[in-house]
C-alpha cells in the first residue's frame, strides 16, 4: 500500500465513522420521537385513554354469517345448518379448567370424549373467545345451567349454527367436511388478508366441496357494538349494527338419488365409481367406498372417532375416485384399439392368431384364457378381451406412440375437477421412468415392459376419475370437458344466480369411423362379450369394457387362481360403460377393490346404475348389494 | 478430574470463542423479556412460551454457527446467496404457491419456504460485497448499480405483495449505500425525487397496502381489520400510564381487545402492563444494542465488514422503530415484528443470524487484509 493509498484509506475510514455518527444521531432522534409519543399517550393523554379502557369498553363483536347450503342438481339439500345451544368456556377468564368442568358436570352430562375434545381444541385454537365443552344441549340442560349461571364465571350458553349433512355417509367424499379453525388456518387467512372476515367464525371447510368452495360458502361477517362490563360480559348493544350476509348456496351437478343407488350397489365392498355427462363434464355420481359420516366432524371430531377413521384398514377417509391410483387393466384396450386405428397400425380387417401366449425374447406373456381365442380381429379383440392381440399391438406401436396418444385422452394428468387433492397418476413412458428412478439400471426402459402396458398393466396407474374422463371424451367423439361438480352458485339474499359454464378443455381430432368402430365393439362386449351376463335383457344400448387390475405381480407362466389368494391380494375388478350408444347421456367407470374379474363385480354395479339413470328402475332389494353374476370360464378372459 | 478437566476447558473455550458478551447479553435480555410478555399475552398458558423457548434455542445455535465465520468467508458467500435468493424470488413470482392472494411461498415438497426472508441478509451482503470490490474507486455509477441490485429483489417482494418485508430489505440496502458514502447532495435530491414520485407510486401499490395507509389516517374506516388494531393498541399504550398496570394485569390485553397480541402487536401488551417506564427500559435496551453494533462497525477490518455491520445494526433499529411506531399509531400497520420480543421462529432466527454476523465481524476485526 502506497502512502497516498494509505492516506486515502484513512480519509475514507473517517468519512465512514462520520456517517456512523450521523446514523447514531438519527436513531436517537427517532427513539426520541417514539418517547415523545409515549409521553403524549401515557402521561399527557393517560386519563383520557384510561377512561376509554376502563369505562367505555365497547367490544366490536363480529356476527358470523350462516354458511351457504349445498344442494344436489334437483335441489335436494345435502348440507344445511341448524340452531343448537352449546355450553362454552371462555379460556381468558378461567384458570382451572378441570375444576370448572368438574363443577359443570353436576348439571349437565359431560362425557370423557367431551373433555378430550375440549382439551384438543384448547391446544389447537388461539385467540378463541370461547370453546364448547358440550354441544347440542337439551332444553332441560339449558334450563338447569341457566338457573345456576351465577355459580360460574367464564362459562356461558351460546346459540350456534351447526352444520348438518342429512344424507349421512352418502356422497361424503364429494361434500367433505368442516373442522374448527386452527392456528395454521388463521395464519393462512391472515396471509390471504381475509382474517377480519373470519372473526367470530369457528369452522372452515376441510375437504371436498366444503373446502374447495369455502370462499363462496362463508359469506360476510357483520359487526355489532356491545358495551361490556369489567368481567367482559355484554351489557347492551349499541347502534349501528352491520348485519352479516349469509354465504352463497352451491348447486351441485350430482344427482343424490343416483349417488345413493350407486353407493348401495357397492354394499360392503371397497371401490370407486365416477359417472359423467359426456356433453358437459357434469359429474352425476362420485363414489368412494367406504365413506364416512361428515356429521362426526361438525362440532370438532372427538379423538376416538378420529382414531377409528384413521386406523381402519378400509381407509374410509381416502378419496379413491379422486386420488386412488389403479392400473386400468383391460379397460385400457378400447383406447389402445383407437390408437391402432388412428396411427394406422391396424385395420378392422387384419387378424392375428391367438394361441394363448405371446413370446417376446425369452419371456412368455400369457393370455388369461387358456388356449387363446384363435383367430382374432380388432372387433373381437375388444369383445372377448384378447390379451395376445394387445401384447402384439403394444409391441408394434412402441411405448412412445402409446404414451403420446394416451396423453391426449388425459391419462396421467389431473383432470382439474373442482375438488382439492386430486392425484395425477402415472402415464408410463421412457421419460417418466428416467425422472422417476435415480438408479441408472432402473431408469432404462425395457422393450418387454411395453408389452404389459398394452393390456393396462405394468406401470399404468390412473384415478377412476381420469378413466371416466377419458371414456367420456371417447363417448363424446373427442370433445373433452373438465369434470365439474358445481353448476351454479346462488346468492340467498339477492336471489342472483351465477352459472359456471362447462369448460371444453380440448377437442381431439379423431376419425369419426374409428370412434364409431370402437364404440360398436364396446357395444359388442355387452351383447356377446365379457359383459353379456351382466347386461342380459337391458332395455337400452350401451358400450362397455370389463377389466381386471393385478394387485400382485404374477411370475411368468404362473396362473392366477382366485380362491388361493388372500382377499386383500385379489385382483381389482373394473368396468367402464357409456349409454345409450347414440348420443350418450352418461359415461362411467367402476372399480371394485379386490373384486376379482371385472365381469363379476364391477359390471353388475354399472348395470344397476345405468338401469336407474336411464329407466328410473330401482334395484329390487334396495338394502342388499348387487349380487355377483356367475361367470363362465370363457368370460374370465378379460 | 484432572484428565477430564483439560478437554472440558478446551470445549468451553471453543464454545465461547467468537461470542461477544455485550451483544449476547442484550439480545438475551430482550428475548427473556419477550418470553415474559408472551406468557401474559397467552393468558398464562405456557405452551406458546415453550415453543418460543425452543425457537430461541434454534436461533442461538444459528447465531453461534455464524459467529464462527470470518467476514472474508462471508464475503465469498455474498454473490451466491444473492443470486440464489433472486432466483428463488423469480421462482416464487412464476410458480410460487399462492396462499390465496399473496404469492410468497415456495413449496419445496416438505418445507414451505419464504425466499424474501433470506433477502433481509443476502441483499445488504451483496451490496457490501459490491462496494468492497470497488473500494477506493467508488463513483456515482456504482451507487446506481447498487440501487439496481437492490431494486430487483425489493420490486419482486413488493409484487408478492409483502410490504413489511420489502420495507426491511429496502432499508437494509439503503443503509449499505449510505455507509458506502453516497454524496449528501445526491441523497438530498433523491429524497426530493422520492417525495415527488409518491403520487405515481400510489398507483402501483396494492389495494390492501393503500387501505392500510388510509386506515392509519382514519382508523375508524376499518373497524374489524387494521383500523381496529390501531385503535385498540393506542388505547392499550395510553391506558398503561407511567408505571403500567402490572404484569398479567393489562385489561385491554386480557379482555381480548388486542388482536395479534402474540406477534406484531405484542408491544401493546408490554406497554399496557409496564407503562412508560417499561418503554424507556425497552428503548434503552435497543439503543444499547444499536450502539454496540455501530461500535463493531467502526472497528471492523474491511469495507465489506464495516458496511454489513452498519447495515445490520440499522435494520435492528428499523424493526424496532417501525413496530413501536405502528403500535403507538404514528406509522401505518405493516407486518413488521418487534425484534426479539414477538412470537415467531423465522423472525427470531433471522435476527440472531444478524447478531451472529456482527459477532463474527467483531472477532475478526484485527485481521489485516493483504
Amino acid at each position: 500500500m502506497s502512502f497516498a493509498e494509505l492516506r486515502n484509506y484513512d480519509r475514507e475510514l473517517r468519512a465512514f465513522q462520520l456517517r456512523l455518527g450521523v446514523a447514531g444521531l438519527a436513531v436517537l432522534l427517532a427513539f426520541g420521537l417514539l418517547l415523545a409519543r409515549f409521553v403524549w399517550l401515557q402521561v399527557l393523554q393517560h386519563d383520557a385513554y384510561s377512561a376509554k379502557a376502563e369505562e367505555n369498553r365497547i367490544a366490536i363483536v363480529p356476527l358470523p354469517p350462516s354458511r351457504g347450503l349445498v344442494l344436489d342438481r334437483n335441489g335436494e339439500v345435502l348440507a344445511r345448518n341448524y340452531l343448537a345451544y352449546t355450553l362454552e368456556i371462555f379460556p381468558a377468564q378461567v384458570r382451572d379448567f378441570e375444576g370448572t368442568i368438574a363443577e359443570l358436570s353436576a348439571f349437565v352430562d359431560i362425557q370423557p370424549r367431551d373433555r378430550a375434545r375440549f382439551r384438543k381444541l384448547l391446544q389447537e385454537t388461539r385467540n378463541a373467545e370461547s370453546l364448547p365443552i358440550r354441544t347440542r344441549l337439551s332444553d332441560e340442560e339449558v334450563a338447569r345451567i341457566a338457573a345456576n349461571r351465577w355459580r360460574f364465571t367464564g362459562v356461558d350458553i351460546k346459540a350456534r349454527l351447526f352444520r348438518q349433512y342429512p344424507h349421512g355417509e352418502t356422497a361424503s367424499h364429494v361434500l367433505g367436511y368442516i373442522g374448527r379453525i386452527t392456528s395454521s388456518d388463521l395464519d393462512q387467512l391472515e396471509e390471504m388478508e381475509v382474517a377480519a372476515n373470519y372473526r367470530g367464525t369457528d369452522y372452515i371447510g376441510r375437504a371436498g366441496i366444503e373446502a374447495s368452495y369455502q370462499q363462496e360458502l362463508h359469506g360476510v361477517t357483520g359487526v355489532e357494538r356491545v358495551e361490556i362490563d369489567a368481567a367482559g360480559r355484554g351489557v347492551r348493544t349499541l347502534p349501528p349494527t352491520t348485519p352479516p350476509q349469509a354465504g352463497n348456496n352451491i348447486r351441485l351437478t350430482l344427482d343424490i338419488r343416483l349417488q345413493e343407488v350407486a353407493e348401495r350397489a357397492f354394499g360392503e365392498r371397497r371401490g370407486a365409481l365416477v359417472a359423467i355427462e359426456p356433453a358437459t363434464g357434469d359429474v352425476l355420481a362420485f363414489v368412494s367406498m367406504p365413506g364416512y359420516d361428515p356429521n362426526l366432524f361438525v362440532d370438532g371430531i372427538d379423538p376416538q372417532s378420529w382414531e377409528a377413521l384413521m386406523n381402519s384398514p378400509d381407509r374410509p377417509l381416502n378419496n379413491r375416485a379422486l386420488a386412488g391410483l389403479y392400473p386400468p387393466g383391460s379397460t385400457f384396450k378400447p383406447f389402445m384399439a383407437l390408437a391402432a386405428l388412428e396411427l394406422g397400425k391396424r385395420t378392422p380387417q387384419s387378424t392375428i392368431s391367438d394361441p394363448g401366449y405371446f413370446v417376446f425374447g425369452d419371456r412368455r406373456f400369457r393370455d388369461s384364457k387358456r388356449g387363446g381365442h384363435g383367430t382374432v380381429d380388432l372387433h373381437k379383440s375388444i369383445v372377448v378381451s384378447s390379451d395376445v392381440y394387445y401384447y402384439m399391438l403394444a409391441n408394434d406401436l412402441g411405448i412412445d406412440a402409446i404414451a403420446s396418444f394416451m396423453k391426449r385422452f388425459g391419462f396421467g394428468a389431473r383432470t382439474g375437477i373442482d375438488l382439492e387433492g386430486e392425484a395425477a397418476g402415472v402415464l408410463p413412458s421412457p421419460e417418466w421412468k428416467r425422472a422417476r428412478f435415480s438408479r441408472p439400471e432402473l431408469q432404462k426402459w425395457y422393450a418387454g415392459e411395453t408389452i404389459s402396458i398394452g393390456i393396462g398393466q405394468g406401470y399404468n396407474a390412473y384415478t377412476p376419475l381420469q378413466l371416466t374422463q377419458a371414456l367420456a371424451t371417447l363417448a363424446n367423439n373427442g370433445a373433452m370437458f373438465r369434470p365439474r361438480l358445481v353448476s351454479h352458485v346462488d346468492n340467498p339474499r339477492t336471489g342472483a344466480r351465477r352459472y359456471l359454464e362447462p369448460q371444453l378443455t380440448r377437442q381431439l381430432q379423431l376419425k369419426p369411423e374409428h370412434v364409431a368402430f370402437v364404440k360398436k365393439a364396446m357395444a359388442g362386449v355387452t351383447l356377446e362379450g365379457t359383459a353379456r351376463w351382466a347386461f342380459a335383457g337391458a332395455q337400452y344400448t350401451s358400450g362397455g369394457k370389463t377389466g381386471t387390475a393385478q394387485v400382485v405381480a404374477m411370475k411368468a407362466g404362473e396362473k392366477y387362481e382366485e380362491d388361493k389368494v388372500a382377499e386383500r391380494l385379489r385382483d381389482h375388478s373394473l368396468y367402464i360403460a357409456f349409454a345409450p350408444l347414440e348420443g350418450p347421456k352418461i359415461a362411467l367407470a367402476v372399480l371394485v377393490e379386490n373384486g376379482g374379474f371385472g365381469a363379476r363385480t364391477a359390471a353388475p354395479i354399472a348395470r344397476t346404475v345405468l338401469d336407474y339413470f336411464l329407466l328410473g328402475k330401482l334395484p329390487r332389494e334396495p338394502r342388499r348389494p348387487t349380487p355377483e353374476v356367475a361367470v363362465s370360464a370363457d368370460a374370465q378372459g378379460d | 478430574m484432572e484428565i477430564a478437566g483439560y478437554p472440558l476447558r478446551r470445549l468451553r473455550a471453543r464454545i465461547v470463542e467468537g461470542i461477544d458478551p455485550p451483544l449476547l447479553a442484550i439480545a438475551l435480555a430482550l428475548s427473556l423479556l419477550g418470553l415474559a410478555v408472551l406468557y401474559s399475552a397467552s393468558y398464562g398458558n405456557a405452551t406458546r412460551v415453550a415453543t418460543q423457548l425452543a425457537n430461541l434455542a434454534v436461533a442461538l445455535a444459528a447465531m453461534w454457527a455464524v459467529a464462527q465465520v470470518s467476514p472474508q468467508r462471508l464475503a465469498r458467500l455474498a454473490l451466491p446467496a444473492y443470486a440464489a435468493g433472486l432466483a428463488l424470488l423469480v421462482a416464487v413470482a412464476l410458480g410460487g404457491e399462492v396462499v390465496n392472494g399473496a404469492r410468497r411461498w415456495l413449496n419445496l415438497g416438505i418445507v414451505r419456504f419464504q425466499p424474501s426472508e433470506m433477502m433481509k441478509i443476502a441483499a445488504p451482503m451483496m451490496l457490501a460485497w459490491y462496494f468492497h470490490r470497488r473500494e477506493g474507486a467508488i463513483r456515482l455509477r456504482d451507487f446506481a448499480v447498487a440501487g439496481l441490485l437492490l431494486a430487483m429483489p425489493v420490486a419482486l417482494i413488493l409484487r408478492q405483495p409483502d410490504l413489511g418485508t420489502a420495507t426491511l430489505v429496502a432499508a437494509a440496502g439503503f443503509y449499505v449505500i449510505f455507509f458506502a458514502g453516497i454524496g449528501w447532495k445526491v441523497l438530498a435530491s433523491l429524497g426530493v425525487l422520492a417525495l415527488a414520485s409518491a403520487v405515481p407510486l400510489w398507483g402501483l401499490l396494492h389495494e390492501y397496502q393503500r387501505r392500510r395507509i388510509l386506515t392509519m389516517l382514519d382508523p375508524s374506516q376499518d373497524p374489524l381489520g387494521a383500523g381496529y388494531h390501531t385503535i385498540q393498541s393506542t388505547i392499550a399504550v395510553g391506558s398503561g400510564g407511567l408505571a403500567g398496570k402490572g404484569w398479567l394485569n393489562g385489561s385491554q390485553t386480557h379482555l381480548e381487545f388486542i388482536p395479534e397480541r402474540h406477534t406484531d402487536f405484542i408491544f401493546a401488551v408490554y406497554s399496557e402492563e409496564f407503562g412508560l417506564l417499561g418503554n424507556i427500559v425497552l428503548l434503552a435496551l435497543y439503543a444499547l444494542l444499536i450502539a454496540r453494533g455501530l461500535a463493531i462497525a467502526a472497528q471492523a477490518a474491511t469495507l465489506f465488514a464495516r458496511l454489513l455491520a452498519g447495515a445490520i445494526t440499522l435494520v435492528f433499529f428499523t424493526y424496532a422503530f417501525v413496530n413501536m411506531g405502528m403500535v403507538s399509531g404514528i406509522l401505518p400497520v405493516v407486518g413488521v415484528p418487534l425484534p426479539f420480543i414477538s412470537y415467531g421462529g423465522t423472525a427470531l432466527a433471522t435476527l440472531f443470524l444478524g447478531i451472529g454476523i456482527l459477532m463474527g465481524i467483531h472477532r475478526h476485526r484485527k485481521l489485516v487484509q493483504t
